[in-house]
C-alpha cells in the first residue's frame, strides 16, 4: 500500500494523536485527535504533498461518544493518492480548529458543517450559515432533527 | 476643482438574473465599475438531498442524485453507483457491457453539459447564434436520453450492478453518427468565437487564476487544467474501465477564459472519440452483475416466477443491506471531481451521504477572479466556472 509512507511518516511525527489506522476497500482512513488537527493537516500538506483537499464534512454518530466525526478527503495531485482523515468531536461545546488557512478550500466547507452538522470551527473567517436562510434554528444534518422539518408531523404515506 | 469620489456603491444581482445560471445571488460592491468586493449568497435551491437520502434505501437514492447536477444527471448517477458499488465491493463483478454503456453515456452527458455551458456562457457574452446552435445539438442529446432512459433530462438510469435496461434498438447507430458529426459542429463554434474579436476581448486575460490558487481554493476539472496542472480522474484514477481508452488531455497555461473556452471545446472533441471507441467495444452480453443480493431479478422472471416477485419485492421493499464502511470515489463530472463518500452502519439506508459537488467548490473561486476588474467580467467569469445551482444548493 503507497499511502502507508505517509502514515508511517504521520506516526513517528504525531504518535500520541493517532487513534487508529482502518484499511477498507483500499482506502486508508487515519483518525486522529483534534487538538492538533491544523499541525496534522499542514503536515499533510507540506511533507505528504496532500496539496488538495477534496471534501471536508461531518458524521453524526448519535448515541456513541464522541458524538461527531469530521472527515477529510485530502488528495496527492503529483502522486494521485487519496487518504482520509477523521477528528471525533464530543457533543458537549462541539468544536474544533479551522483548517481554512492550510487549504483556502476549507472555507466554505466548513461554513457548510457549521450550517448543516452545527459544528464550530474555532478560528474561522467568516462562520455564516451557507445553504440554510441566516435566522434558520437548528442543523439539519444530525440524527435528532426531524427528515420531514421541524414542527411537522412526520409523513405517513397516502390515504387514498 | 475636481473632487475626487470613492463611493463605494453596493448593488445586488440575483437570486433571479438570467446570467447567474440560475438562483445564484451576488452582493458586488461597486467603485465605479470596478468590482472591489463580491460575497456570493447560495442556497436558494437547497432540497436537503443528503438528509434526505439517509431515510431512502441505497436504490431509492439514485433519482436524487440526478437533480444535482441536471445538465449531466447521468454523471451523477455514475459517481453514486460507483460510491455504492465500492462499498459493497463488487466493483470488479460488474459486467463488461454495463461498464462499457456507463462510459459511453458518461461521455455523451460531458457533451450535453459542455454544450449548454458554451450555449449560455456566449449568450451571457453577447453571441446569440451560438447559443441557438448549442441547443440544436443538446436537442439530440436530450432524444437519445428520452430513448435510453425514458426521460430527457432525470435519467436515473444506472443501478447498482449495472444498468436499469439494455439500450434500445437502433440507439447504438445514432449515438455512433452523432459522435462522428460532432468535431464538424465544435468547428463551426469555433469559427464563430475563437478569432471573434469581441469574444477574445471579453475572454482573453479575464478571470485569470493560478495553478497554486486554483488548489488551494479546490478547482478542479477544466478549471484547473486551463491553469497548466495536468490531472484528470479518468486517466489517472481510472473508474469504469477508462484505462482501456486512448484519449487526450488537453491542458492550457495561461488560466484564463479563453484557455477554459479552448480546454472544453478540446475535451468535447475527446468525448466524441471516446465514445467511438466504446460504440467498437460495445458486444452483447450481461447488463446487470450476478449478485442477486443486491441486484433485480429479470423482469420475466419477475412475472413468470413466484421466486422471482418476492425476490423483486424484497429488494424494492426492503433494500439491501450494506457492509459497516466508509468509503469516497471521486469521478471526473463535465465540470470538477465530483465526489460521493457514503458511510455504512449495516443497515439498508445509507448512514451518511455526502456530495462533492464540483460547481460548489469551483463558485469559490469566483471573489479571487473578479475582484478588481470590471463588472461585465463578472459575467463572463459565471459562465466559464461553468456552475449548475442544483448541485451547488443540494
Amino acid at each position: 500500500m503507497s499511502d502507508l509512507a505517509i502514515v508511517e511518516k504521520l506516526k513517528a511525527k504525531f504518535s500520541p494523536e493517532i487513534i487508529d489506522v482502518v484499511e477498507f476497500r483500499g482506502e486508508t482512513t487515519v483518525t486522529v485527535k483534534k487538538e492538533k488537527i491544523v499541525d496534522i493537516c499542514t503536515f499533510m500538506r507540506d511533507t505528504g504533498g496532500y496539496n488538495l483537499l477534496c471534501d471536508l464534512c461531518s458524521v453524526d454518530y448519535l448515541g456513541q461518544a464522541p458524538r461527531y466525526m469530521v472527515v477529510y478527503n485530502l488528495y496527492n495531485i503529483t502522486t494521485k493518492e487519496r487518504i482520509r482523515l477523521k477528528a471525533p468531536v464530543e457533543e458537549q461545546g462541539a468544536q474544533i480548529a479551522t483548517v481554512s488557512t492550510v487549504w483556502g478550500t476549507a472555507n466554505w466547507m466548513e461554513r457548510e458543517c457549521w450550517d448543516l452538522m452545527g459544528i464550530t470551527f474555532v478560528g474561522h473567517p467568516d462562520p455564516r450559515r451557507i445553504l440554510m436562510p441566516e435566522d434558520w434554528v437548528g442543523h439539519p444534518l444530525r440524527k435528532d432533527y426531524p427528515v420531514q422539518g421541524p414542527d411537522r408531523e412526520p409523513y405517513q404515506g397516502r390515504l387514498s | 476643482m475636481a473632487v475626487k469620489s470613492s463611493e463605494i456603491m453596493t448593488i445586488n444581482m440575483g437570486p433571479q438574473h438570467p446570467s447567474t445560471h440560475g438562483v445564484l445571488q451576488l452582493i458586488l460592491e461597486l467603485d465605479g465599475e470596478i468590482v472591489r468586493k463580491v460575497t456570493p449568497h447560495i442556497g436558494y435551491l437547497h432540497r436537503g438531498v443528503e438528509k434526505l437520502s439517509e431515510h431512502r434505501t441505497y436504490h431509492q437514492v439514485i433519482p436524487l442524485t440526478d437533480r444535482l447536477d441536471y445538465l449531466a444527471p447521468m454523471s451523477n448517477n455514475l459517481g453514486y453507483v460507483l460510491a455504492v458499488e465500492k462499498l459493497l465491493g463488487i466493483t470488479d463483478q460488474i459486467p463488461e457491457r454495463a461498464k462499457v454503456v456507463r462510459v459511453l453515456l458518461a461521455e455523451l452527458t460531458r457533451l450535453k453539459s459542455h454544450l449548454v455551458w458554451l450555449a449560455t456562457h456566449a449568450l451571457d457574452i453577447g453571441a446569440m447564434t451560438v447559443f441557438l446552435y448549442c441547443f440544436r445539438e443538446r436537442e439530440v442529446i436530450t432524444n437519445l436520453y428520452e430513448k435510453i432512459s425514458g426521460a430527457r433530462m432525470t435519467s436515473n438510469y444506472f443501478r447498482v450492478g449495472g444498468l436499469s435496461a439494455d439500450l434500445p434498438a437502433g440507439v447504438e447507430q445514432e449515438m455512433r453518427e452523432y459522435a462522428e458529426g460532432m468535431p464538424a459542429h465544435i468547428e463551426e463554434y469555433e469559427g464563430l468565437l475563437t478569432g471573434n474579436r469581441i469574444w477574445q476581448k471579453r475572454t482573453i486575460g479575464v478571470g485569470t487564476i493560478t495553478a497554486e490558487a486554483a488548489i488551494d481554493i479546490g478547482i478542479t476539472g477544466p478549471g484547473l487544467r486551463a491553469s497548466g496542472v495536468d490531472w484528470d480522474l479518468r486517466r489517472d484514477n481510472p473508474y469504469s474501465g477508462y484505462e482501456d481508452y486512448k484519449f487526450e488531455v488537453p491542458v492550457y497555461q495561461e488560466g484564463d477564459t479563453f484557455a477554459r473556452y479552448k480546454l472544453r471545446l478540446e475535451e468535447m472533441r475527446q468525448s466524441s472519440l471516446i465514445m467511438l471507441q466504446a460504440l467498437d467495444k460495445l458486444k452483447p452480453g450481461p447488463i446487470l452483475a450476478d449478485c442477486p443480493r443486491v441486484v433485480l431479478p429479470p423482469k420475466e422472471d419477475v412475472v413468470n416466477t413466484i421466486e422471482g416477485l418476492i425476490h423483486h419485492f424484497k429488494i424494492v421493499t426492503e433494500g439491501f443491506k450494506v457492509e459497516t464502511g466508509e468509503v469516497y470515489v471521486g469521478i471526473e463530472a463535465p465540470k470538477g471531481e465530483l465526489g460521493y463518500y457514503l458511510v455504512s452502519d449495516g443497515s439498508a439506508y445509507p448512514y451518511r451521504m455526502k456530495v462533492r459537488p464540483p460547481s460548489f467548490i469551483n463558485l469559490q473561486g469566483l471573489p479571487q477572479m473578479v475582484e478588481g476588474r470590471l463588472l461585465a467580467d463578472v459575467i463572463a467569469v459565471i459562465g466559464t466556472l461553468d456552475i449548475v445551482l442544483g448541485e451547488i444548493d443540494r
